[in-house]
């Protein structure tokens, strides 16, 4: 009973504390809505980056050209066979008629020159695609070696050069999300830090009076959750409405319809909850770790 | 009956200063005693050594039974409960109302607010603040002040009053009454009261137990009455 009522009391001083010490309470309250504003925008910009590559990542893919001779017995086998190779994610067929039919409706000269040929001059084909971009070379060299393939395309070299970019690219936005939480937790640590050492008188004669340690942290530990929570509720309005409002400007893709944006609902929610917890997590140990100082344990 | 002992007492500061040389007394429950000196005399580390603001460094102190130089830092929390104290600077919660201020001392023990609402008025009403109770600490005089404080030391009913110059901020008009109370509690009450405090005029004219500290060691102990300061000097 002494112990709930002791937390009970907990969260009412904090609260008071909150609004009696407003100056206080604002800087620190300013300095939460500020870092995570900055860190939003930082982890909006990640997730998409990380989505753009994945989606271009995920277009890229082997086209495997059946020979002209080859029986519907023939590319049944040759479909089973890809299908069992190593690193293939999933094939698609694409008839030679029906790829006759595409080159007519995307041009008309394909159209009037194939119509002068009496037989279909194209391949029958298979699309594929991998899980691995990294081996794509690798899959596609494997593939070439199958029977009734006439040849097999990819772009060797793009692959490569997007492989490697995107890998760079990755690590730069983790690089900068990570630096971003660390600049984070260290301005709301510190200004929490200075607000804590303005009262800290108070936590010496709370000793004197005879509370405990843990009746003398707790009020401060849930100031700083408040202040956290508070100060994420800018932040939050700022990802939902700011992010809706942008994709909906730039209708869903930044400059080319390769680079979508990612679909606002459910992602901002994601944002804005992990936004919060940052802003309670940090408050409420910094809070924590700063009043620990002025106790003597 | 021995309520606080101290023997052969021994307090040297880090920086090599000795504050408190040998000191051996003993006092009675319910007695109201002088702790006098100059500044720097070493009577406010003698007074200090009672509410563990600071551990002898030689010897024990023992009060209530509680020998208090071997608390451990997270008990002493327990012990501070059991002493009131009385500061210069008053020592008040500056968010909190003069009621506020006397109640977190019970707060803290985790007493229920039922319990704690007439213990708290009872205690400002023995200093005479009933009707500030809503004031905050600024709003207050200095009188007023160290009123709220007597309270909040003497709310929990504790044996032992401490009083580090409580009048030492005052004027002579304020430390009267300031006195008066304090005067009352260790009469109506039977609380033990310690006081350090270089103000001569009010030790002459309480005739309490006078103890003389100078250069930390213990150089007079003038039985109730008998101290009068155009003598000492």
């Amino acid at each position: 009973m002494k112990a709930i009522r002791i937390f009970g009391r907990s969260i009412r001083d904090a609260f008071k504390s909150v609004i009696r010490n407003f100056s206080l309470s604002m800087a620190s309250i300013l300095c939460v809505t500020i870092t995570l504003i900055i860190m939003s925008v930082a982890i909006i910009v990640a997730c998409n980056i990380k989505e753009a590559t994945k989606t271009i990542e995920d277009e890229m893919h082997i086209v495997v050209y059946m020979k002209g001779e080859a029986t519907d017995e023939d590319k049944d086998n040759l479909e089973a066979e890809i299908k069992n190779t190593k690193n293939v994610r999933e094939i698609e067929y694409v008839s030679k008629e029906s790829q006759k039919q595409a080159m007519e409706e995307y041009d008309e000269l394909f159209k009037t020159l194939l119509d002068y040929l009496d037989v279909n001059p194209l391949l029958s084909s298979f699309i594929v695609y991998v899980d691995k971009i990294e081996d794509m070379s690798k899959t596609a060299d494997s593939l070439k070696g199958l029977p009734n393939v006439e040849t097999v395309k990819y772009g060797e070299q793009t692959v490569e050069e997007v492989v490697n970019v995107f890998d760079v690219v990755e690590k730069v936005t983790i690089g900068i999300v990570i630096a971003m939480l660390l600049v984070t937790i260290f301005l709301i640590g510190n200004t929490i830090k200075l607000t804590i050492f303005s009262r800290r008188s108070e936590i010496e004669i709370m000793r004197l009076v005879g509370a405990s340690n843990t009746a003398i942290k707790l009020p401060f530990i849930f100031e700083g959750l408040i202040i956290g929570i508070i100060g994420s509720i800018i932040p939050v309005c700022i990802t939902i409405y700011g992010y809706v409002i942008l994709n909906n400007a730039m209708n869903g893709h930044i400059f080319t319809e390769l680079l979508k944006l990612i679909k606002p609902y459910n992602f901002v929610f994601y944002v804005s909850g992990v936004l919060v917890i940052i802003g309670a997590l940090v408050g409420m140990l910094s809070s924590g770790h700063s009043v620990r100082r002025y106790l003597k344990i | 009956m021995k309520f606080i002992e101290f023997k052969d007492v021994t307090k040297t500061y880090s920086n090599g200063i000795t504050a408190c040389a040998d000191v051996s007394v003993a006092i009675n429950k319910g007695e109201f005693v002088f702790v006098i000196g100059l500044t720097a005399s070493g009577k406010s580390t003698f007074v200090k050594m009672l509410y563990r603001e600071e551990k002898p460094t030689k010897g024990t102190v023992m009060v209530g039974g509680v020998n208090v130089g071997a608390l451990k830092n997270r008990k002493v929390f327990k012990f501070r409960r059991k002493v009131g104290v009385v500061f210069q600077d008053f020592k008040l919660l500056p968010q909190l109302t003069a009621y506020e201020n006397v109640a977190y001392a019970l707060e803290c023990v985790g007493m229920k607010d039922k319990d704690i609402r007439p213990k708290v008025l009872n205690a400002l009403e023995r200093v005479g603040l009933k009707d500030k109770v809503r004031s905050f600490p600024d709003e207050l005089s200095g009188g007023e002040q160290q009123r709220v404080c007597i309270a909040r030391a003497i709310v929990n009913s504790p044996k032992l009053l401490i009083c580090d110059e409580p009048t030492g901020n005052l004027d002579p008009k304020t430390s009267k009454e300031i006195m008066e109370v304090i005067s009352s509690i260790n009469k109506d009450l039977g609380t033990t009261v310690i006081m350090a405090t270089h103000d001569r005029e009010i030790v002459d004219r309480m005739k309490k137990r006078v103890l003389v500290i100078n250069n930390g060691m213990l150089v007079g102990d003038y039985e109730k009455g008998s101290y009068k300061s155009s003598e000492s000097n």
